[in-house]
């Protein structure tokens, strides 16, 4: 079996423990990328309503082929479907409930995350430039930011820093951080350890996190 | 009662263009974007553009369109990530770009059209968008000043208009439409059908007519950035 080998949650890993996260009767607005795949993993029994920025609230799965509606997308653009309890509205009401504090949770991807909940998610100086699109308004105007990421890059390095070095999303938003090495949450004076990924030790978390550790 | 409504796109932009002004365009991604208004701007060969929309198109549709004949200036947008020309006018210096979070950019317009020059936010607050900003605290949280936005021209589009301008958007193509008319000085709307006066229901009119000043009705494309789509289980 391959999964032996693997150390760690893969993608579908992080975003099932990510699921674990929500609670039941809130409204969430999950990232692109592996926070979409959160979606999936909704646990029995917990009822979540999932904000898409771009002026929806209840998004539904994916449109079955040929019944992909134009009108009816994502914040990643992707084609949706909406559900009986689905409403619409405009960017400025979405981002109204965002701000005002509505939004129970996000849970997004990161490039880099900073000891004291620093976030860095948006751009890359010198290399393609995207932009930050919702992600500044979500991690300055919802209740709890969960992020979902790898521990480290290709190349080894870890993104789990004392201090990010990209341009930052946003300071001191970060709660939690789900990567594919464990779970940490930040607290006052650094990071503690919640939970560890199936086959991880606390030595190797350790060792792949540059910041700092208390617990 | 008033007929806003005009023949074409070319007809409804009749003396609304000048060099070196400001368009608010509504849309998000493809999705709601004023095509047939972005085609007849293309057609006018305005220049030197400032564009406040979300997104830049994507190469060849929508505001890409008015990249590729070097009509923009500069963009105020929140994401620009789909648009390889953009990106080829941007790094070489052609082209000025202002990001906005995109929820501040939805509040400028909003704000801008409602009269408010200008509001606090905590949206990047201690990130490169604060700087310069004026900054204060209201109990114990630090906030930055943002300005209300007012466009030149508001480009639109919806699904049906009465002729007096009262307007229906269809789901997600609602988006930035809203706030986009409402910050212009005048404001041309485009929409799939123009439907006789008293056939919406006003307890469902979505922007009401006072907002828009030009109506044309038009064949959209309405493209699809990102098809994606699930298999049937077999039962």
């Amino acid at each position: 079996m391959m999964a032996e080998e693997i150390k760690g949650w893969d993608r579908n890993g992080m975003a099932a423990r990510a699921a674990q996260e929500l609670r039941d009767g809130t409204y969430v607005n999950l990232g692109i990328g592996i926070p979409t795949l959160v979606s999936n993993y909704i646990p029995k029994g917990v009822n979540v309503t999932l904000q898409s920025e771009n002026g929806m609230l209840g998004m539904g799965p994916f449109p079955f082929e040929g019944e992909e509606d134009p009108d009816l997308i994502n914040a990643g653009k992707q084609t949706i479907t909406e559900l009986p309890q689905t409403a619409y509205f405009d960017s400025a009401q979405s981002f109204a409930m965002i701000r005002g504090g509505k939004i129970a949770m996000a849970i997004l991807g990161a490039m880099e995350v900073a000891e004291n909940g620093d976030l860095a998610n948006w751009m890359i100086p010198g290399k393609l430039v995207k932009g930050m699109g919702g992600a500044m308004d979500l991690v300055a105007g919802v209740g709890r930011v969960v992020v979902v990421m790898d521990h480290t890059s290709k190349h080894g390095e870890s993104k789990v820093l004392k201090a990010c070095t990209l341009p930052l999303t946003g300071k001191g938003v970060v709660d939690r951080i789900i990567s594919n090495l464990g779970v940490l949450d930040v607290g006052q004076k650094g990071l503690h350890i919640v939970e560890l990924a199936p086959g991880v030790t606390e030595e190797e978390l350790r060792a792949a996190t540059e910041a700092t550790i208390v617990g | 009662m008033m007929n806003k409504v005009y023949p074409s796109a070319a007809a409804a932009l009749e003396g609304l263009l000048h060099d070196g002004m400001l368009i608010a365009s509504g849309g998000f991604g493809l999705c709601g974007i004023p095509e047939l208004l972005i085609a007849a701007i293309r057609e006018a060969g305005t220049k030197n553009l400032t564009v406040a929309s979300n997104n830049a198109g994507v190469d060849g549709f929508g505001l890409g369109q008015l990249l590729e004949t070097r009509q923009v200036k500069k963009m105020i947008s929140s994401y620009v990530g789909e648009n390889a020309e953009f990106m080829r006018q941007y790094l070489s210096g052609e082209l000025e770009l202002e990001f906005n979070p995109q929820g501040t950019l939805a509040e400028r317009m909003r704000a801008g059209g409602a009269g408010i020059p200008g509001f606090y936010t905590a949206t990047g607050v201690g990130t490169v968008i604060a700087d310069g900003k004026e900054h204060h605290d209201f109990d114990g949280r630090t906030y930055i000043l943002e300005r209300g936005l007012v466009a030149d021209l508001a480009i639109v589009k919806a699904w049906k208009a009465d002729p007096s301008g009262n307007l229906v958007f269809r789901k997600t193509a609602r988006n930035f439409n809203v706030p986009a008319a409402t910050c212009g000085k005048t404001c041309v709307v485009e929409v799939e059908e123009v439907v006789p006066l008293g056939s919406l229901d006003p307890d469902k009119i979505h922007l009401p007519g006072i907002y828009v000043h030009r109506i044309i009705a038009g064949q959209h494309e309405k493209r699809i950035e990102n098809r994606t789509v699930r298999k049937r289980e077999n039962a």
